[in-house]
């Protein structure tokens, strides 16, 4: 790859940024607008920010939503872990395969589906729908993104050390939590991000499956913007955005330090033995 | 690494028929499915032995280590620590530590920690730990170490963290899957004088995995030549050398040349071959073997003296040098009988002088004195 920019490389780059996030930085914008009307301009305002903190429903689907998130990403990290764990750990038990299918199909399952059948069960054994509904409902399908993400580490994770451990008298389970744990740790965390993620972000799935009281924040919206669009809701979606582009920045900020850190004190190593 | 100052003493309790073994593996089996690991297995290994496991990958070594590090259980058979079977002990109870291969160092931890962790798990009051992980470290010269993670270390220094480890404990058993493996050969050659001398400082008995040859020859004890899951032999680095007892095993340690041949006759502690290779072979060998029986003589290479004219005595052949290797020490010639067999001879460079060696393009004789080699029947 050369380095230079030239005419044609600016403009697919141009092109690509503007294509990705135009529309985000509209939204952005005429959430500092004064005017109601969300496509006429009318001056710089922050009331809408000041609207959204007294509109208790909102406020209510948020903090509904986070809670949501918050159970359902750690419940299915747990059980996405144990299922990483027994997929790379046991390859020799009977049905691996179609465990591993079956593990993995929620990934490529149309949400609809998935809400709807969840739909049916509940319905079907006559579980109230409402908040417990919705997480479970988004652990069932965030569990396998966990299980992948912590299976891709655990693959290359020396088995040996849990040996060492036990070798050291450590029994398996104490050596699982002190030696394997926090070493594929870094996976864990990021499957809980993005069970996180996508527990706040779900719209199908949530639909189906709340009930009174439990309407979660993408349904509000959702919910809203059915009866038009009020500027109210790009302020709550610019929080949305900068919450989430803070955490990546974050992320990203703290792999880079780690893999600068790694390389020098390698580099230290290698060259005290030379 | 210093030692306490004591001389090595001659040392070979299995001569004794009265002596306790401290590991014993009676009559081992082990299955992976349809394969067999490790049949029908008997060894035993003394205290403060230093005992090597040697044999190509896929014999059975490692097996035989996780099995008595507890990792694997035998199919059939028992395996005694001192007496007691160890049938069911989980691994963690066992009094056996282990260096793995891989090192396995815990790798969020500090070398300090890496070096606590059993001590911790046994439950040793803080200030005792930290008086034993300094003495540890100090054995292994990485007190400077003590609080970097294992990726700031060199892959020796990572060795010696494993080390320290596998000894922090002070088991009366050490076992180590291929400690050296990973190590280029200057370090392995400095390291297997140091791993000699903390075995003896700390009285340890040493059961090691490894399937280079000079390493055991090196460090060991004895030897147990392992080949597809059955020991070959057992013996001192000089018996399995000088007197190896099959074809494999000559084969598997150092160079050979294999004569094969036909038994002539056997008289007064000779036995005549008639070979294939032109030449007849007499041999010093007081077993009877029967007149026909086919047998193989294998000679090492620096037991072939090369010379331009026919000696006077013992076994020779004449050939000419087809392939000469000048190693400063010692010059390796293979060379090619008139009969078209060819032959590795080592000849030690003793003199300086450069002058007049036995070159290319002329006639030689190699020859070997009757107890030069050994005679194999397996």
């Amino acid at each position: 790859m050369s380095g230079r920019w030239t005419r044609f490389n600016i403009t697919s780059v141009v092109l690509g940024f503007a294509f990705l996030y135009l529309p985000i930085v509209l939204l952005v914008i005429f959430s500092f607008n004064e005017s109601r009307l969300v496509t006429v301009w009318a001056g710089f305002s922050t009331k809408w920010y000041r609207e959204l903190f007294n509109n208790q429903g909102l406020i209510n689907a948020a903090w509904v939503t986070l809670r949501v998130a918050f159970l359902s990403a750690s419940i299915a990290t747990v059980l996405g872990t144990l299922a990483a764990l027994a997929l790379v750990r046991y390859t020799r038990f009977n049905g691996r395969t179609l465990f591993t299918g079956m593990v993995y199909a929620p990934l490529v399952m149309p949400e609809v589906i998935t809400g709807l059948s969840l739909l049916l069960l509940f319905v079907a054994i006559g579980f109230d729908r409402g908040f417990w509904t919705v997480t479970l409902a988004h652990i069932t399908f965030s569990l396998c993104f966990v299980a992948v993400v912590v299976q891709s580490r655990l693959v290359n994770f020396d088995m040996s050390l849990e040996e060492a451990a036990q070798d050291l008298g450590c029994p398996p389970f104490q050596a699982f939590y002190k030696i394997t744990l926090p070493v594929i740790l870094p996976a864990v965390l990021s499957g809980w991000m993005l069970a996180f993620t996508l527990s706040l972000d779900d719209l199908v799935i949530a639909s189906f499956n709340s009930g009174p009281g439990a309407t979660t924040l993408p349904m509000k919206i959702y919910s809203q913007v059915r009866l038009g669009v009020t500027p109210e809701i790009n302020a709550v979606c610019t929080i949305l955005i900068g919450i989430v582009a803070i955490g990546v920045l974050i992320a990203a900020v703290a792999n880079k330090r780690r893999a600068v850190r790694r390389r020098r004190d390698e580099q230290t190593a290698f060259d005290e033995f030379a | 690494m210093k030692s306490l100052g004591n001389v090595r003493r001659s040392y070979a309790p299995w001569e004794d028929p009265e002596a306790k073994p401290y590991i014993r593996f009676d009559k081992i089996t082990k299955r992976f499915g349809d394969f067999i690991a490790i049949q029908d297995l008997s060894l035993d290994v003394y205290e403060r032995e230093f005992f090597s496991l040697l044999g190509p990958s896929g014999c059975g070594k490692t097996t035989l280590l996780r099995m008595l590090a507890g990792f694997e259980e035998p199919t059939s058979g028992e395996i005694y620590l001192d007496g007691q079977p160890l049938k069911g002990v989980p691994p963690y109870k066992r009094p056996v530590n282990m260096m793995f291969q891989s090192y396995a160092l815990f790798p969020h931890m500090s070398v300090e920690a890496n070096v606590a962790f059993g001590l911790r798990q046994e439950g040793m009051a803080r200030a005792d730990i930290k008086e034993r992980v300094e003495q540890m470290l100090k054995l292994v010269k990485l007190e400077r170490f003590a609080k970097r993670k294992p990726h700031q270390l060199s892959g020796g220094q990572r060795q010696r963290v494993a080390l320290a480890r596998s000894v922090a404990k002070r088991p009366k058993l050490l076992l180590l899957d291929e400690p050296l493996g990973a190590l280029d050969k200057k370090l392995r050659e400095e390291t297997q004088f140091e791993l000699m001398d903390l075995q003896q400082e700390l009285g340890l008995t040493f059961i090691i995995v490894t399937h280079d040859q000079d390493e055991a020859m090196t460090m060991s004890d004895r030897i147990a030549v392992m080949d597809a899951g059955v020991v070959s032999q057992i013996g001192t680095p000089a018996e399995v050398y000088e007197a190896p007892n099959s074809r494999y095993v000559a084969d598997f340690i150092g160079s050979v040349n294999l004569f094969e041949g036909t038994v002539a006759g056997t008289a007064n502690g000779t036995v005549r071959l008639a070979g294939p290779d032109g030449f007849d072979i007499e041999v010093a060998d007081d077993r009877d073997f029967a007149t026909g029986s086919q047998v193989a003589l294998a000679i090492r290479p620096e037991k072939i003296t090369l010379s331009r004219h026919r000696p006077e005595s013992g076994n020779a052949a004449s050939g000419e040098a087809w392939e000469i290797a000048y190693m400063g020490d010692v010059t390796n010639y293979i060379v090619k009988l008139d009969g078209g067999k060819m032959v590795r001879a080592s000849t030690l460079n003793r003199q300086r002088s450069v002058d007049n060696p036995i070159g290319y393009d002329e006639q030689i004789w190699i020859s070997f004195a009757p107890d030069g080699g050994s005679l194999l029947d397996e």
